[in-house]
C-alpha cells in the first residue's frame, strides 16, 4: 500500500528556520577552518588536508551542488530524465566567458565591472549580473529544447537531452568560425575572465575562502528556492506529474507549462553553476564539457535521493569529492602502499555507472530517500493500490 | 559553406549516403524492435554497436591471426574471414543485447517500477559498457586490417561503385527483408508482434513474455552487430566513443520513420544517411552530428509519430 503523507504544513515554518541555522553553522565552520585554521596547522595534518580535502575541491564541490540541485528539480521533482545537463553548465560558463572577459574585443561595455577590468576592451558585467544573464540564457535554451520534447513520452526527452548535451559542447568546440564569427574561441577557450568584486575587495583566482563564501551563498539560495518551490503550487504540480501524469492532468495541472517550468528552473540553476564554475577555474574550455558531467550529476541526484534536497546535497558533495580528490588520493595511497601503478582516477565513470545500476536495481530511492518517492518507486504494477493507498 | 559539391558530387554523395544509411538502418532496428515490444528506448544499443566494431577487429586480428597491415585476402580465405567476423560480431552483439536486458530491464520490469528507473539503469549499463571498453582499449583508436581489396565495379555519373559500398547495400537489403519476413511470417515473429500490440493479451494467449523480450533484444543485437561489421569494413577504424554519434543518428532514423516500425526504420535510415553525407560535404564534417540532432528535434516538433507512424500500424513489430 502506498503511504502518501500529507505535507506537514504547521511545522513548515519551524523546519524552515532549522535548516537555515544548521546550514549557516556548517558553512561558517568550513569557512573559518579554511581561512584561519588550516594554514596554521602543523605540517602533518596540513598535508593530509591538502591531499584529501584541499580548498579548491571544496569550492568545486559547491558548484556541483548548485548544478545537482538544479537537476534535482528536473529529475527528482518533475520526474523528467535530463541526460544533457552539461549543456546548461557549458552555456552558463560561456556566458561568463562572453560577458566577463576581454573576449569580444570589438565592443567596449562596462557595467559595474571590477575596477581592474576598467581599461580592458570587451564586455565586462559584474559577476552578479552575469549569474542572472547566464541563468536566463540557459532557461531560454531549456525551453527551446523542452518545448518539442516535453509533450512526448519521457524517453524522448532523455534522448533529446542526451543529444543536446553532446551537441552544445561540439558547437562550442567548432565555434571558432561560424560564418566568420568567433563564438567560443574553439578549443583554446576563453581565459582569463574577470575577477569577482565584492564590496571593498577584488577576488583573485586563488581567493578560495571568499569564493567559497560566494558559492555557499548561491547554494543557500538554491536550497531555499528548491524547498520553497516544492511546498508551493508549482512544486506540488511537479510531484503530481512525477507520480501520475494522467491523473495530474485530470486534476487540472497544465502538463506542458508545468514541465517547461521545471525544465527552465533546472536550466537556470545549471547556468548559475556554469558561471560559478567559470570563475572557479578562471576560464572556460570546451573540452571540459562532456557527457560524463551529465552522468556525474545524475549519479549525485540518484545516489543522494531523488527529490530530497538534503540527500542530493550529500550525494553531490560525496561524488564531487570522490571525483576530484577522493579517488586520486585513494589511488595514490594504494599505489604507494602496495607498490602498484593502477590509474585509479580513470575508473571514476565506471564506478559511477556501476553505482547508478546498483542504485536502480536495489535502492531506487537513494541514500536519503524522500518519503513520497520511496512509496512511488516501490509501488507495484497494481493500479488499485494506487487508489486505496493514500490515507 | 560549399554548395559546389551539390553539382559536382551529387550522385557520389547519394551513393555514399545510401551505404551509410544501410548501416543506420541496421542499428536503428535494434532501437525500433525493442521499442516496439517494451515501449522503452534501448539506450545501450549504441554501445552494443561499439562493442560489435571491436568484436569484428578481434575476430579478424585476434582469432584469425590477420596482421593489421596485412595484404588483402582473396578467394575462399577472404570469404570465410568476412563471414566469420560478421557472424562473430553479430553473435557477440546479440548475446550482449540479451545481457543488457537481463541487467537493466528485467528486474525493474518484474517490480513494475516507473519508467524513470528503467531509463536510468539502461543509460548506466551503456556507461559501464563504454567505460569498460575505454579502459580495456586504453582509449586508443583501433585499426582493422584491410582484408577486402577495395576494387571498383565502375563509375556511373561520378558515383564510384566500390565493392564495400555495394556489399553494404546488398547485405543491408538482404538482412532487412529477412528480418521483415521473420517478424511477419514466423511463429516467434508473430509472438513479438503480439506482445507489441498488447502485452496483457499476449500473456493471456500463452506467449512467454520474458522469452519474447529476450528474443527481441537478441535480434536487435544481431542487426546491430551486422552494422558494426559493415562499419568496420568500410571505415577500417574504430574507437570506444564511436557508438555515440552513430547511435544518435540511428535513433533519429528510427524516430524519423516512426519508432516501433520496421519499414519506418528502413526509409528513415536511408534518408538520414544521404542527408548526413550532404550536410558534411556542404557544412564540413564537424557539423554532421549537429545536423542529425537538428533533424531529430525537428521531427519531434513537427511529426513525432514519424513518417510511417500511424499509417502502417499493423506492421508494427
Amino acid at each position: 500500500m502506498m503511504k502518501l503523507r500529507r505535507s506537514k504544513t504547521p511545522k513548515a515554518g519551524a523546519s524552515h528556520k532549522k535548516w537555515t541555522i544548521g546550514f549557516s553553522i556548517a558553512a561558517l565552520s568550513i569557512w573559518i577552518f579554511y581561512t584561519y585554521i588550516m594554514y596554521n596547522l602543523p605540517d602533518g595534518p596540513q598535508t593530509i588536508f591538502q591531499n584529501w580535502l584541499p580548498p579548491t575541491t571544496v569550492n568545486e564541490a559547491m558548484v556541483w551542488v548548485i548544478c545537482a540541485l538544479g537537476l534535482n528539480i528536473v529529475v527528482g521533482y518533475a520526474g523528467l530524465l535530463d541526460l544533457g545537463f552539461v549543456a546548461f553548465w557549458a552555456i552558463g560558463g560561456y556566458s561568463a566567458g562572453w560577458f566577463m572577459s576581454a573576449f569580444f574585443r570589438q565592443v567596449n561595455i562596462h557595467i559595474f565591472s571590477p575596477s581592474d577590468a576598467a581599461d580592458q576592451p570587451g564586455i565586462h558585467l559584474t559577476f552578479w549580473a552575469v549569474l542572472g544573464v547566464g541563468g536566463i540564457i540557459c532557461a531560454i535554451f531549456g525551453i527551446i529544447i523542452g518545448a518539442p520534447t516535453l509533450r512526448l513520452k519521457s524517453d524522448y526527452l532523455a534522448l533529446v537531452t542526451l543529444g543536446f548535451g553532446e551537441i552544445i559542447p561540439q558547437v562550442f568546440t567548432n565555434g571558432e568560425n561560424i560564418a566568420g564569427f568567433n563564438l567560443s574561441n574553439g578549443t583554446k577557450g576563453i581565459s582569463p575572465i574577470d575577477n569577482v568584486a565584492v564590496p571593498g575587495k577584488i577576488l583573485g583566482p586563488f581567493d578560495f575562502s571568499w569564493k567559497f563564501a560566494i558559492f555557499v551563498f548561491l547554494t543557500a539560495i538554491m536550497v531555499f528556492v528548491s524547498l520553497r518551490l516544492r511546498k508551493g503550487r508549482l512544486g506540488r504540480a511537479w510531484l503530481a506529474i512525477r507520480e501520475d501524469e494522467l491523473a495530474a492532468s485530470m486534476m487540472g495541472v497544465p502538463l506542458m507549462s508545468t514541465k517547461l517550468a521545471a525544465y527552465a528552473v533546472g536550466a537556470f540553476s545549471g547556468g548559475v553553476g556554469g558561471v560559478a564554475f567559470a570563475t572557479h577555474v578562471n576560464g572556460i574550455f570546451a573540452d571540459r564539457f562532456n557527457f560524463s558531467i551529465s552522468i556525474i550529476l545524475l549519479a549525485m541526484v540518484v545516489l543522494g535521493g531523488m527529490g530530497n534536497v538534503w540527500g542530493v546535497m550529500v550525494g553531490a558533495l560525496l561524488i564531487a569529492w570522490i571525483n576530484s580528490t577522493g579517488l586520486p588520493a585513494f589511488g595514490d595511497l594504494v599505489n604507494n602502499t602496495f607498490n602498484t601503478s593502477i590509474n585509479f582516477p580513470s575508473y571514476n565513470f565506471l564506478l559511477f555507472g556501476g553505482v547508478l545500476i546498483l542504485m536502480m536495481l536495489y535502492k531506487r530511492e537513494g541514500m536519503i530517500p524522500e518519503s513520497r518517492l520511496k512509496a512511488i518507486l516501490h509501488e507495484s504494477d497494481d493500479e488499485t493500490s494506487n487508489l486505496g493507498g493514500s490515507h | 559553406m560549399n554548395l559546389q559539391v551539390l553539382s559536382s558530387q551529387f550522385w557520389s554523395l547519394c551513393l555514399q549516403g545510401v551505404a551509410l544509411g544501410f548501416i543506420y538502418v541496421l542499428i536503428s532496428l535494434g532501437y525500433t524492435m525493442v521499442y516496439g515490444v517494451l515501449r522503452l528506448i534501448n539506450f545501450a544499443n549504441s554501445e552494443v554497436f561499439m562493442v560489435g566494431t571491436f568484436a569484428t577487429v578481434v575476430a579478424q586480428v585476434g582469432i584469425l591471426q590477420n596482421q593489421t597491415n596485412s595484404q588483402p585476402l582473396h578467394g575462399f580465405r577472404l570469404l570465410y574471414t568476412l563471414a566469420f567476423s560478421l557472424g562473430f560480431s553479430m553473435l557477440i552483439c546479440g548475446v550482449l543485447g540479451v545481457l543488457v536486458e537481463l541487467v537493466a530491464y528485467r528486474r525493474l520490469r518484474a517490480l513494475g517500477t516507473n519508467r524513470l528507473a528503467s531509463l536510468i539503469s539502461a543509460i548506466a549499463v551503456s556507461i559501464v559498457l563504454l567505460e569498460t571498453t575505454r579502459i580495456v582499449t586504453f582509449s586508443r583508436p583501433q585499426t582493422s586490417p584491410r582484408l577486402l581489396d577495395k576494387w571498383s565495379f565502375g563509375e556511373i555519373a561520378g558515383a564510384n561503385f566500390r565493392i564495400d559500398t555495394v556489399a553494404v547495400i546488398v547485405s543491408g537489403i538482404v538482412i532487412f527483408f529477412a528480418l521483415d519476413r521473420f517478424v511477419t511470417k514466423s511463429r516467434l515473429g508473430k509472438a513479438i508482434r503480439a506482445v507489441s500490440m498488447s502485452e496483457e493479451n499476449s500473456k493471456l494467449m500463452g506467449v512467454n513474455l520474458n522469452r519474447v523480450v529476450s528474443l527481441t533484444f537478441f535480434i536487435g543485437g544481431l542487426t546491430t552487430g551486422a552494422a558494426a561489421f559493415f562499419y568496420t569494413t568500410v571505415y577500417e577504424t574504430t574507437q570506444f566513443n564511436v557508438g555515440f554519434n552513430l547511435g544518435l543518428a540511428a535513433f533519429t532514423a528510427a524516430v524519423l520513420g516512426g519508432i516501433g516500425n520496421l519499414r519506418g526504420a528502413f526509409y528513415g535510415g536511408l534518408f538520414l544517411g544521404v542527408l548526413e553525407q550532404f550536410a558534411s560535404a556542404i557544412l564540413g564534417s564537424q557539423w554532421k552530428s549537429v545536423t542529425v540532432f537538428l533533424v531529430l528535434v525537428l521531427v519531434l516538433l513537427l511529426k513525432p509519430n514519424g513518417i510511417f507512424g500511424e499509417a502502417v500500424q499493423q506492421t508494427r513489430t
